[in-house]
């Protein structure tokens, strides 16, 4: 018999409809589930399977009824700690907002409760969502629940959004949030054989999501496969007034126009992504993409997005400028930790509030960003910077009056061992090489599944489409799918 | 007037600017939905924004944005159509986000100017200060340092509440010329509405910009001192910091460019902070805002809704009521006062079946001379006048249609701010009504002549100016009912 944790969103709201089971009983699955996996995991900062259960039995009550049922009713889904959650603990997976309850619920984890979701519990994440491993987070780093074949060496599961990707690939949650700066859903999804997509800029109101780096900060949806993430980003998708910089649009329903038939499509491949020295895998992987794109009836071409080169320096410097401002409310006078020495000042207690209170990639990167701020250096790093950005986006922008949408690996390599790249900022910085241009200009872009490695590691597809195209991302990402038809799991180890 | 401060080595100018923050008239705040009232119980009026708590964002308030565009074209500013919101960041207790929104780089309003008449007695003499630029910002909470002996509290009420910048350029060379303009710039935004002006509340404060130099020389090395708030402090301020300047740079000194504090207790100022410790305030683009797009029938709609602003209705009182540049000037430098002006005119007018511009001048004077006095006397204002326009309005058609005279006038209205009675009831009840029976104006003056035979002689043989003291007696003897006109044509009459 098929337990009902292996079920999918779509799979489990359906279910639950039908009444094959009801949302109780979904509930008491994953609860189930993540208490058992959770210790060996560390996927959750804090679980909540009361509230899983009480939004099961909303749902269940309401069916009674005969009342119609949201999109995500009955599905009990994980929130990354960036998403403020009302009377439920917020980290941002830092010491500085250790215990910080908020009064509010973001706008959007407010809109897949109205959906019918359950919360599972706050999932871990790199401090702040800076890291691309997991390991900067103060409640210790997630571990992926996948290990390379006869390797039992512990695993990055990606990051920022590590415990969404590690929750859903162990199958305790049958989705997650995720947010992306500069690949911080697609990267953890590619690393643990999932799928992830971030939409366009806007799409998903910022409203109650700690900030990381505003101008970049984009919520999206990870999940099993490409039908469950659409059906989770229409959920979390739409208007909010209450966010200057989102988008005033519909949300289209994209799973009922998902189609793997991509005739008539073209498909664009950047030459600047293949980097010398590409892990051969990887170059393999991108290759079998291409050709189930071209199977699926798409034109291939070969196309140029020339400042490409530029896109990691000009990233950090303008996320760093952005996250040192968006860090200086954290200042022990209002709410979360707060450090007086005795006799201290205010400066004191500035100092030794944020001395504690931020992790060192959470410094090293105020202290980058108010670096390229200063005075005498604005213009050659921030107004820079933006120039490039510009740039870059013109790229696309040229790119796609030819193509409709972009194939790229989505990480240059699969999972590395935790610790391996830790003592390097700069190596770490370097996993997101293929997802930040995209972060850049605000473009929809999602990772799919696309085979294992040698070392029998997931590796992800990179699909970026045009603004507001999220559609030709997700058609694109289910043609990959169903060629690559990635079934692997990894083996319960916990 | 050239004003010089004359020194031990010869005469130096001073040069000012004024960089002017001016809470914006709104209900709620720049970037969030709270509460903007002045006085409420500390932090009652905050909201999770103005709090900067974890993931909240501003969105700006529609009004706020009218109100700064109203004021830029009250002021012949340029409006610029793309603008865009810069953060300032600095740690301070007060400042919930780390960071104060406001506009470097993009603000709303260019260049504009306002037109100051320094000396009040020569309202002819006018003067050009230019605007630099106004934009808009947030203010920042208060510290309160008098609630605990060790303990500092935040009260963050005024935390984002909207505020313009209104900078002036380097225009003014007096006291006199920078309080002009301070209070010209108060009487505009009072118009415009967009600013309450109350200087006491907080709701204007100017950071002032003074630097000496020999007159025609570069400009100086500038001090600026930091939140003055009164038209008074702002000239004291002027005054005191050219002359302590002056000394400085006479004893062969250097000014500092430094930040400096008013003590309105000794009318004096001292450093703040110096250059060298001043904030690099990493001022770069808010990514939580986009860029200000004003649509141009947004901006036509501001300039359509702005009230006739004072220096139009200051010159239609001079050329078309006819009033006196002084009084013209008088009546247009509070909003409030023109407002009751206007009221106090139609009111005449109607009663008298007469046009506005025939009962301007009677009721300019009546109201500059005969009311503000009264009130001043009374320690009041024409806000809390006890008298209406329409009272006042119907007080002066009595004067007009010679029911009673301009003296009985006086006391009329005294016996209405004592009593809040109307005018026709106060002449009724006391029997006022102005006598133009010429029998008895004839007999009473025909008394009065003979009672003084040696001034009419002394009239006769050429002291005209007796004639006065003929009118007044002749008065006093009538009870001051007669009609003025008809005892003026009587005595003439009688000393041929």
């Amino acid at each position: 018999m098929t337990e009902l944790t292996d079920l999918g969103l779509v799979a489990l709201r359906d279910g639950v409809a039908h009444g094959d089971f009801t949302a109780t009983e979904v509930a008491g699955a994953f609860n189930a589930a993540v208490a058992e996996a959770n210790g060996a995991l560390n996927a959750f900062i804090v679980t909540t399977p009361d509230h899983a259960l009480a939004a099961a039995a909303r749902v269940d009550a309401a069916r009674a009824a005969g009342e119609p049922l949201g999109k995500l009713a009955g599905v009990p889904i994980g929130m990354k700690d960036l998403f403020a959650t009302k009377g439920v603990q917020t980290t941002a997976a830092s010491k500085i907002l250790g215990g910080f309850v908020p009064p509010y619920e973001s706008s959007v984890s407010q809109k897949l409760w109205d959906a019918g979701a359950g919360l599972l519990g706050k999932l871990n994440l790199d401090q702040f969502a800076m890291g691309s491993s997991n390991e900067t987070s103060a409640f210790g780093n997630v571990i992926s629940p996948w290990r390379a074949t006869g390797d039992a060496a512990l695993r990055a599961p990606g990051g920022s959004s590590g415990g969404s990707s590690a929750a859903v690939a162990a199958r305790i949650v049958a989705a997650a949030t995720g947010t992306d700066t500069g690949g911080s859903i697609r990267q953890p999804a590619a690393f643990t054989g999932i799928t992830g997509i971030k939409p366009t800029y806007g799409r998903c109101s910022r409203w109650g999501v700690v900030a990381f780096a505003s101008s970049l900060d984009q919520a999206g949806a990870m999940a099993r496969d490409v039908t469950d993430c659409a059906v989770m980003l229409e959920a979390m998708a739409g208007f909010d007034p209450k966010d200057a910089t989102s988008l005033d649009l519909p949300v289209p329903d994209w799973r009922a126009a998902l189609s793997d038939d991509l005739r008539g499509r073209t498909v664009g491949i950047p030459r600047e992504y293949r980097l010398d020295g590409l892990n051969g895998d990887v170059a393999a992987s991108w290759d079998q993409g291409i050709a189930w794109l071209k199977d699926a009836g798409a034109r291939v071409v070969d196309i140029s997005l020339p400042h490409t080169r530029y896109a990691l320096p000009a990233y950090y410097i303008i996320a760093p400028a952005e996250a040192s401002s968006n860090l200086a409310r954290y200042d022990g006078v209002r709410y979360g930790l707060r450090d007086l020495p005795p006799g201290a000042n205010l400066q004191d207690m500035y100092a030794a509030t944020r001395a504690a209170g931020f992790g060192p990639e959470v410094k090293r990167r105020i202290m980058i960003g108010t670096y390229v701020l200063s005075a005498g250096f604005y213009d050659a790093y921030y107004t820079q910077a933006q120039k490039v950005r510009a740039l870059i986006a013109r790229d696309f922008t040229q790119a796609f009056q030819d193509v409709d949408v972009i194939l790229t690996p989505t990480a240059p390599s699969s999972a590395f061992v935790l610790g391996e790249k830790s003592a390097d900022p700069l190596e770490m910085y370097l996993n997101d090489v293929f997802s930040v241009p995209a972060s850049l200009a605000g473009l929809p872009a999602m990772s799919v599944p696309a085979g294992l490695d040698r070392a029998g590691l997931p590796l992800g597809l990179h699909l970026i489409g045009r603004p507001f195209d999220e559609q030709t991302v997700l058609d694109a990402g289910l043609a990959i799918e169903r060629r690559a038809a990635f079934v692997a799991r990894p083996a319960k180890w916990w | 007037m050239t004003y010089r401060i004359t020194g031990t080595t010869g005469e130096w100018e001073v040069v000012i600017g004024l960089e002017v923050h001016a809470q914006i008239a709104t209900a709620s705040k720049l970037f969030s939905g709270a509460a903007t009232a002045f006085g409420a119980e500390p932090n009652t009026q905050v909201s999770l924004i103005d709090a900067a708590m974890p993931g909240m964002l501003p969105v700006p308030n529609r009004e706020c944005i009218r109100q700064a565009v109203r004021t830029g074209i009250a002021i012949n500013a340029a409006i610029n159509p793309w603008s865009r919101f810069d953060r300032k960041n600095y740690f301070y207790a007060d400042l919930p986000q780390g960071y104060q929104i406001s506009q470097l780089y993009h603000p709303l309003v260019g260049e504009g100017a306002v037109e100051i008449t320094p000396d009040d007695k020569h309202p002819d003499q006018t003067k050009v200060i230019g605007v630099e630029r106004i934009h808009v910002e947030q203010d920042a909470g208060k510290l309160m340092h008098d609630q605990h002996p060790t303990q500092s509290y935040v009260d963050l009420n005024r935390s984002g509440v909207a505020l313009m910048e209104i900078v002036s350029k380097p225009d003014m060379r007096s006291p006199a010329e920078a309080g002009a303009y301070l209070a010209k710039l108060r009487t505009i935004l009072r118009y415009v509405g967009s600013c309450d002006g109350n200087m006491d509340q907080g709701s204007m404060r100017a950071d002032v910009n003074v630097s000496v130099r020999r007159p025609g020389a570069p400009f100086g090395t500038r001090t600026e001192t930091k939140n003055v708030n009164s038209v008074r402090f702002v000239m004291a301020t002027v005054d005191y910091e050219a002359k302590r300047q002056v000394k400085v740079l006479e004893a062969g000194g250097v000014i500092a460019q430094e930040t400096r504090l008013f003590d309105p207790d000794s009318g004096t100022t001292r450093s703040m902070r110096s250059k060298e410790d001043a904030h690099d305030y990493r001022y770069f683009p808010d990514p939580d805002l986009l860029p200000l797009v004003l649509d141009p029938a947004f901006i036509d709609e501001c300039r359509a809704s702005l009230p006739e602003l004072p220096d139009a209705k200051r010159q239609r009182y001079a050329t078309t009521l006819g009033l006196s540049a002084y009084n013209a000037g008088v009546l247009t430098a509070e909003a409030e006062t023109a407002r009751w002006f206007e009221a106090l005119l139609a009111h005449s007018a109607q009663l008298q079946g007469k046009a506005e511009a025939d009962v301007a001048r009677a009721a300019a004077n009546w109201l500059t001379s005969e009311l503000f006095g009264a009130l001043n006397k009374l320690g009041t204002g024409l806000t809390d006048s006890p008298v209406s326009p329409e009272a006042g309005a119907a007080l002066l058609a009595l004067v007009g249609k010679g029911t009673i005279s301009g003296s009985i006038a006086k006391h009329v209205l005294e016996k209405m701010l004592e009593s809040g009675d109307a005018p026709d009831v106060i002449v009724a009840r006391e029997g006022l009504t102005q006598t133009s029976d010429s029998g008895a104006i004839e007999a009473a003056a025909a008394a009065v002549l003979a009672a003084n035979a040696d001034k009419v002689a002394q009239y006769q043989a050429g002291k005209l100016a007796l004639f006065g003291f003929f009118v007044g007696q002749t008065m006093k003897a009538m009870g001051g009912k007669a009609n003025p006109q008809l005892v003026n044509d009587v005595l003439k009459a009688k000393l041929g």
